[in-house]
């Protein structure tokens, strides 16, 4: 097997990784005298050098490695956390991140390290003496291993407690393929598919050797599971190039503590400690679902063709009704139903957690608030909420210039935060939720708020609203007026926001999702912006209407109401011909002459279909010759050949097969 | 080097298009006016569940209207990762041509921007095409 089929795998799992010792780091900085973070961010480290060693990238290893050693004297204790000693392990992480962002694009992930594992080596060195390599011990007892592995008194009490709850202990041999060239990964493999089925106790040779491939081509796990032997076997001869598995039960009479040797009493007796203390904390174990990764544009073929089987659903649907045999009418029913099901599975599966976008924050949020010099804490809600994929790639800059504006602008410094009888660190709060067919990403802080009166003048003097119109406006829309494009209102311009750019971008970039954004706000308070999102961008609700010959679909997130209304009821108004439609004023547009349709029809109608839409807190009447009722439309693009058209974002496919283009109200207004 | 060609038809002249651009031949079928486009561009068509745009290619070389008939075909090309369709009134065959064959559009007065040359062959005069001139849009 070819190494660079690893790459990929190997790039993803890195990203995991490291995204995890982010996490951790930042749970450390909050409680740095818990064992239990130090060992999972040791874990993921020792992990990620162990993939770069066997993947060959020396540089990443070895900086991984002076890391590990650092966290290795944190975790036995001889080394206190101190916010320096962080700093360095962050700048740390960075590094690896641009490694491996360099390896991912094809690069060999040098960087130059030397600056960082001096700082690293510093840290660690003074101590270096003290702090015995523990791998000795472990081969001594790798030497002198029995058949059947020893068990300790902690290990047994865990044993004992599992038991009662139907759990029975295995002894697993995993004989590997000779001519296996990564040992390491298979083995990992086997923990893996052995985790999923159940609690490893114990591993000969332990995992760190394996890891290193310092094993021959078998070894021997302890394993606590519910399931029986042959289940067990059957687990891990999924995984290629195992050539045996020997599963055995260790019964009870056996169980009895082997004597320890000395010198590993010490080293298991601090893991010991370790593990009691991770209980304690509910170290939560990561749940381990079984999944596979699939390129985002498998799942779009995938749409496609199921949206041509739609089609075909859509003709034998009119077939049946017109043969009205009962069988075909049946069978055709029968295939509507699964397919509505295939469609919402299809969907879902392109959903994922906005976790994924949410994740990088924290540790982007302690960076900005170190840099301004203000205690900031970040609480996130509702990362669980899914959006789709598409939508997910889109909606991390926009976030990421909302929290920046928050923490610049929003939150007020320290000492006036003191002065004003608030709490002196800053609160901002990230929060995703459904809420409909709409998704809601709200970032809010408890700062200073808007100034309202400073935003007017501001919008005044820069033309953006008439000292007429301001009078009229809500407190809402004025707010709005930050998200306009050349906008600042931060007395100084700070590296992180205030270029006036940035928030006008959010703001597109919002409506290029489909999406909306306003923005809620209390002087002392502090100020809460809501972006709105459609759930999914490849299937929308839409209503379809016709015009002259021609089928057009109208998302429903726009339409307001759909009325009738007779002719004589059309005035002019500036040259405007507009309607009365609830005590308001409503300019109409004619969709016949916006888009040149050919009239084919010379019968005058007396009514007029009016569907009104909205822009904002604007609405406008488009007028239709028929509406033709509401269906759920799949969204296709136009192709490179046809951009920028006006008032239309895209086509979708009929039932008949026929094309039919989907209109983008907000440009009528 | 010999280079293959898919010829057709537009009226009483015969044009090709260089065999690598061209993706498939369809029938046509119902095609949606996309209102606001430029005049040259038909409408767009659902091939196979994907919505592409179709060229008119008596219009795009000013020629006049044609109704379409049952010899009428759609020829979908690729140029630069954009795809769509060009009408064309019949597909005659696929052809070698060789490249002295090949003569420039110029030499025998014949310039148009969408001429890439003319092949002579067999007896018969040939248009070759250049694709990507069809799809870029008119400086108005």
């Amino acid at each position: 097997m070819d190494l660079n089929d690893f790459l990929e795998l190997f790039i993803e799992e890195s990203k995991e990784h490291l995204q995890s010792i982010n996490e951790e780091l930042l749970k450390l900085e909050e409680d740095p005298e818990n064992p239990a973070i130090v060992n999972e961010i040791f874990r993921s480290a020792h992990t990620l050098k162990g993939m770069a060693a066997s993947m060959g990238f020396e540089d990443l290893a070895s900086l991984t490695h002076e890391m590990e050693n650092v966290l290795d004297l944190v975790r036995n204790a001889k080394l206190t956390i101190t916010s320096e000693i962080l700093d360095v392990i962050f700048s740390c992480v960075d590094l690896i991140e641009k490694m491996i962002d360099s390896i991912e694009q094809g690069g060999d992930g040098k960087e130059d390290v030397t600056d960082v594992v001096r700082q690293l080596t510093m840290i660690h060195s003074p101590s270096k003496s003290i702090a015995p390599e523990t791998n000795p011990d472990f081969q001594e007892s790798a030497a002198t291993a029995v058949e059947e592995l020893e068990i300790d008194q902690y290990q047994l009490s865990v044993i004992n407690e599992a038991k009662k709850t139907g759990n029975r202990l295995f002894q697993i041999t995993v004989q590997l393929d000779e001519k296996c060239v990564m040992k390491s990964v298979r083995a990992y493999m086997v923990f893996q598919a052995a985790e999923e089925i159940g609690e490893i106790i114990q591993s000969h040779p332990p995992v760190e050797q394996i890891e290193e491939e310092n094993f021959d081509f078998s070894f021997t796990i302890l394993l606590l599971s519910e399931l029986d032997p042959r289940e067990i076997q059957a687990q891990f001869y999924h995984i290629s190039e195992i050539t045996e598995v020997i599963v055995t039960e260790r019964t009870d009479e056996e169980l009895v503590p082997a004597n320890e040797p000395t010198v590993t009493s010490k080293s298991t007796s601090v893991q010991k400690q370790q593990q009691h203390k991770e209980d304690a904390t509910g170290g939560k174990k990561k749940h381990r679902s079984k999944s596979i990764r699939v390129d985002i544009e498998k799942l779009d073929h995938l749409m496609n063709l199921f949206s041509e089987l739609i089609i075909d659903r859509g003709r034998l649907e009119q077939i049946s009704r017109k043969s009205e045999m009962t069988e075909l009418a049946e069978t055709v029913e029968h295939m509507t139903r699964i397919s509505t099901d295939l469609q919402g599975l299809i969907l879902n599966m392109r959903m994922v957690q906005v976790e994924q976008v949410f994740s990088r924050f924290p540790r982007m949020v302690r960076d900005l608030a170190k840099e301004l010099k203000k205690k900031v804490q970040l609480v996130v809600e509702g990362e669980e909420t899914e959006l789709d994929r598409t939508v997910i790639d889109e909606i991390g800059d926009p976030l990421v210039h909302l929290l920046r504006n928050a923490l610049d602008h929003g939150l007020e410094e320290t000492e006036e935060r003191v002065a004003l009888g608030k709490p002196e660190e800053g609160k901002v709060l990230l929060k995703a939720y459904h809420s409909g067919n709409q998704v809601f990403i709200e970032v809010a802080d408890d700062g200073k708020g808007i100034n309202r009166e400073k935003v007017l003048n501001k919008g005044i003097e820069r033309g953006l609203v008439t000292q007429n119109e301001a009078e009229t406006l809500t407190d809402n829309q004025i707010f709005s007026l930050i998200l306009a494009s050349g906008f600042s209102t931060a007395e100084k311009v700070s590296d992180i926001s205030g270029r006036g750019v940035g928030l006008d971008v959010v703001k597109t970039k919002i409506e290029s999702l489909g999406g909306s954004i306003s923005i809620e706000s209390e002087p002392g308070k502090g100020s809460i912006f809501r972006i709105q999102l459609p759930l999914t961008l490849s299937i929308i609700f839409a209503m379809l209407i016709k015009t002259g010959e021609e089928t057009y679909a109208i998302p429903f997130s726009s339409i307001v109401e759909i009325t009738k209304i007779a002719k004589d009821q059309v005035s002019t108004l500036y040259g405007h011909r507009v309607i009365q439609f609830r005590e308001q004023v409503v300019k109409l547009i004619f969709l016949k002459e916006v888009f040149k349709i050919p009239v084919t029809e010379t019968k005058e109608q007396d009514e007029l279909f009016v569907v009104i839409v909205r822009k904002g807190d604007k609405i406008m009447g488009l007028v239709v010759d028929a509406v033709l009722g509401q269906q759920e439309v799949v969204l296709k693009n136009l192709g490179g050949l046809l951009t920028n058209l006006y008032a239309i974002s895209g086509a979708t496919i009929l039932g008949n097969g026929e094309v039919a283009l989907i209109l983008d109200t907000n440009e009528f207004f | 080097m010999n280079r293959k060609i898919v010829a057709f038809q537009i009226g009483e002249e015969e044009y090709g298009l260089d065999i690598n651009n061209v993706q498939s031949i369809e029938r046509i079928q119902h095609i949606t006016r996309v209102p606001n486009a430029p005049d040259y561009v038909e409408g767009v068509m659902n091939l196979r569940g994907n919505v592409t745009p179709v060229i008119d290619l008596r219009k795009r070389l000013k020629l006049e209207h044609l109704t379409h008939s049952d010899d009428t075909r759609v020829i979908i090309t690729k140029y630069d990762e954009i795809e769509f369709g060009i009408i064309v009134d019949q597909i005659n065959d696929v052809t070698d041509i060789k490249d002295g064959e090949i003569e420039a559009a110029s030499s025998s007065g014949l310039t148009s921007e969408y001429f890439a040359g003319i092949a002579k062959t067999g007896g018969r005069l040939i248009i070759l095409l250049k694709i990507e001139e069809l799809i870029k849009t008119p400086e108005s």
